[in-house]
């Protein structure tokens, strides 16, 4: 992997950024790393809205009363807090962002697979969130993002068949990338590029693809029954005429949870790029974490009954599903493991993605361990439906995917971009984002245990302190979130100029220009070492 | 998921790629698709399980006759549809196009069958839930219920039908014109893949549906 020619300027030189203007040249791009760029803009848009609904409904808890809104008011805001932080920002994230982006580079390929059905993915994604869209502009939703029936197939009388249309059309654009994504890293690696040499990052993605062709599918037919029971109401998951509701939370977990995967392994892909690269040290234990992304993936197929343990499921079937639930922190906790390993006499430096990986390692720890609270029958009969479930999910989802994606946005920008954003701004925004986090969710995990219900628009005196602070924590959070919308944008016209590889970091992506030409490589690479040889890099920098 | 350029598209190296590259993206479709209609068949399960009698009572208010002479129909579709790619893969452009028309004129015998003779007659029957049901032996709601899944499950597969026929219209105009070759005969290959899927699911769906109970 040596690195590439003397560079000329960005301007002068033709990448994948000035190989064509206008809109036609990004709306008909087959090219993956502008298809990447599409999701990226279109996720942060649907990002603010369901930031915007995170935000009313805090304030609205800042009164016992409720400060703001009426309570139908707010059933329709975390519905649509959920629906679309969910399905339009958290899972496609990064797979679709940076997946689209750094796969076909990471393994020397021109393109992935089936360019055509990737650029279809967007549009078929982009159907799918403006329908939702449109669900809450002609009045909003009020099911949750759980859809559960009888409320959603009977009671409700939201737009509960728009919103559930957008999941179900978004859905197949997972299907399209999951099957895009496993073809190309079978069938697309370079010559040498054994599945050992691939970088951890590409093992999580296959993972996470695997979960979107084999879960997408069985989401899809369980909203289109609750389409059916909603329309013609013949009684699918009406017990009165014979059906079971509890059939339907089945189908839905059974794609729902898996889901969480999908949020969280391709961020805890990035994190073993971010742990190496910052810590200058060959992974420790490759085979380990790449076994336990597909072992979280597969053990994640065979748990979604912990979230019945108290909805009439048989006691027995809640016995076995907490003892997989259990089983699934074992491939977690291997990967932490071998990151705090990793980090071990390593030359670690503070970048900003770096500390992004930090904040993912510790905060992921709390998400993962309060995760097996709930997976204990007795603690989940106390805490199900508090905000003990919120904050722990939250842990997870935020501070864990969010800043896995955050983190890897910071990476890989400099190649996205071709230009380097203010350090020391993306450190300040990093701190910002884990205290406002931290602040927000952690009261909940008290106010939870303490008997705050989820999802209620008023609450009890007593829990007003805890609700301030967690609301004043979201105020610091919004803003760490604002911050790197304002520099990152500022970076791609004023920011110096990155060069290929400014982080002297292993892996092909970085052995190309920034920003990458069209077809990524020169000429295709040819691998031949383990990945993450940082040991050699060293001798070679030391040597220049 | 083919290109219509004779040549190798720009993102692979050569032609065996390109080849492997669409059979797995098609063996993939098809596990999704396994998941899709696997979601539909575990709530079926469950519902006959529970109402094991009211759904023998429904089953038997299908024309089985009509099923299983279906089910011959879609076999021997596979039967064409193998022949087909047999005739692209040795590069017989008139035998293609025969076995790809004797496909789809077997694909609409099953799909007049389904919709004319069986679901336009359900309907009349009163048999059609939701818009009109007019049994009322006994079980009513539950053999509703049966009727349901049944329109679904068959909808779904006959939706498939239909998809498979429109496809294998736009290969036929291909094969027409001379599109395929000894060497470039995927397009084709993909196509017999999903349509022997399709066929598949009918093979489950038609005990699943038509032969609960002693019926003969």
């Amino acid at each position: 992997m040596s690195s590439p020619e003397v560079e000329l300027p960005i301007e002068s030189r033709v990448h994948y950024l000035n190989a064509g203007y206008g809109i036609k040249s990004w709306l008909l791009t087959t090219d993956h790393k502008r298809i990447g760029l599409m999701y990226l803009v279109s996720i942060t848009f649907f990002f603010c809205f369901g930031g915007i609904a995170a935000t009313l409904m805090r304030l609205n808890l800042l009164e016992p009363q409720g400060l703001l809104v009426e309570p139908e008011t707010y059933n329709k805001l975390f519905s649509m807090h959920g629906i679309i932080m969910v399905f339009f920002f958290l899972i496609p994230s990064i797979p679709a962002v940076l997946g689209n982006f750094l796969i076909p580079m990471m393994i020397g390929a021109r393109d992935v697979a089936f360019p055509r059905l990737n650029l279809l993915s967007w549009y078929v994604f982009m159907t799918g969130g403006l329908l939702a869209l449109y669900a809450v502009i002609a009045g909003g939703v009020d099911t949750g993002w759980t859809f559960y029936t009888p409320l959603s197939t009977a009671y409700s009388n939201t737009h509960v068949m728009a919103a559930a249309a957008g999941v179900f059309i978004a859905g197949f654009s997972s299907i399209l990338t999951g099957m895009n994504f496993v073809v190309t890293i079978h069938k697309m690696r370079a010559p040498g590029l054994s599945w050992f040499r691939l970088p951890l990052f590409i093992w999580a993605m296959y993972a996470t693809s695997i979960i979107f062709i084999l879960g997408t599918p069985v989401i899809a037919i369980s909203l289109a029954l609750v389409g059916l029971e909603r329309w013609f109401h013949v009684g699918i998951f009406d017990p009165a005429l014979g059906g079971d509701p509890l059939l339907f939370q089945h189908m839905f977990w059974f794609y729902s949870h898996p889901a969480v995967y999908v949020m969280i392994l391709p961020s805890m892909g990035v994190i073993s790029e971010l742990v190496t690269a910052f810590s200058k040290k060959k992974i420790f234990g490759y085979h380990f974490i790449a076994f336990s992304s597909i072992a979280i993936a597969a053990i994640g197929f065979l748990v979604w009954g912990h979230h019945m343990f108290i909805s009439g499921q048989s006691i027995y079937a809640g016995l076995v599903f907490s003892a997989l639930s259990f089983a699934v922190a074992i491939p977690s906790a291997i990967k932490v493991f071998n990151w705090t390993a990793t980090l071990y006499k390593g030359s670690i430096s503070y970048e900003a993605p770096m500390l992004y990986a930090l904040g993912f390692i510790g905060l992921f720890t709390i998400g993962g361990l309060t995760g097996l609270f709930l997976a204990t029958l007795a603690v989940d009969q106390h805490v199900h439906d508090t905000y003990f479930v919120v904050a722990h999910f939250h842990y997870i989802m935020v501070g864990g995917a969010v800043m896995g994606y955050l983190g890897g946005i910071h990476y890989w920008w400099p190649k996205i971009s071709g230009r380097l954003y203010p350090d020391g701004w993306a450190r300040v925004a990093a701190i910002i984002i884990f205290v406002g986090f931290n602040l927000t969710f952690f009261p909940q995990f008290i106010l939870g245990y303490l008997g705050m219900p989820r999802r209620y628009a008023v609450y009890p005196a007593e829990f007003h302190t805890l609700n301030v602070v967690s609301t004043a924590g979201a105020s610091i959070l919004g803003l760490g979130y604002v911050i790197p919308l304002v520099y990152l944008i500022w970076s791609m016209r004023y920011g110096p100029e990155a060069g290929p590889n400014p982080w002297h970091a292993t892996g092909l992506e970085w052995t190309t220009a920034s920003p990458p030409p069209t077809h990524n490589f020169e000429e295709t690479p040819v691998v031949t070492e383990e990945p993450y040889a940082y040991d050699r890099l060293a001798e070679e920098i030391q040597v220049v | 998921m083919s290109n219509s350029h004779a040549v190798v598209a720009e993102q692979f190296d050569d032609r065996a790629q390109q080849h492997e590259a669409s059979s797995l993206g098609m063996w993939i479709f098809l596990a999704t698709e396994i998941m899709f209609f696997g979601g539909l068949f575990t709530a079926y399960t469950v519902y006959r399980n529970i109402h094991t009698a009211a759904f023998e009572t429904a089953s038997h208010l299908l024309n089985a006759k009509l099923g299983a002479f279906n089910t011959a129909v879609l076999i021997c579709s596979s039967l064409t549809m193998a022949l087909a790619v047999q005739a692209a893969q040795m590069g017989k452009r008139k035998r293609l196009i025969t076995y790809l028309l004797s496909t789809m004129a077997l694909g609409l015998v099953f799909i007049y069958i389904k919709f004319i003779l069986e679901w336009h007659h359900d309907f009349l029957e009163g048999l059609a839930p939701g818009l009109h049901f007019t049994y009322a032996g006994p079980h009513a709601s539950r053999v509703e219920l049966f009727f349901c899944f049944y329109f679904i499950m068959t909808g779904v597969h006959a939706l498939h039908m239909i998809v498979g026929e429109g496809v294998m219209t736009v290969l036929l105009v291909m094969a027409w014109r001379g599109a395929f070759s000894q060497e470039r005969y995927n397009p084709i290959e993909m196509m017999g893949l999903y349509w022997h899927f399709v066929d598949i699911v009918w093979i489950f769906l038609f005990p699943l549906l038509y032969l609960l109970g002693a019926r003969f």
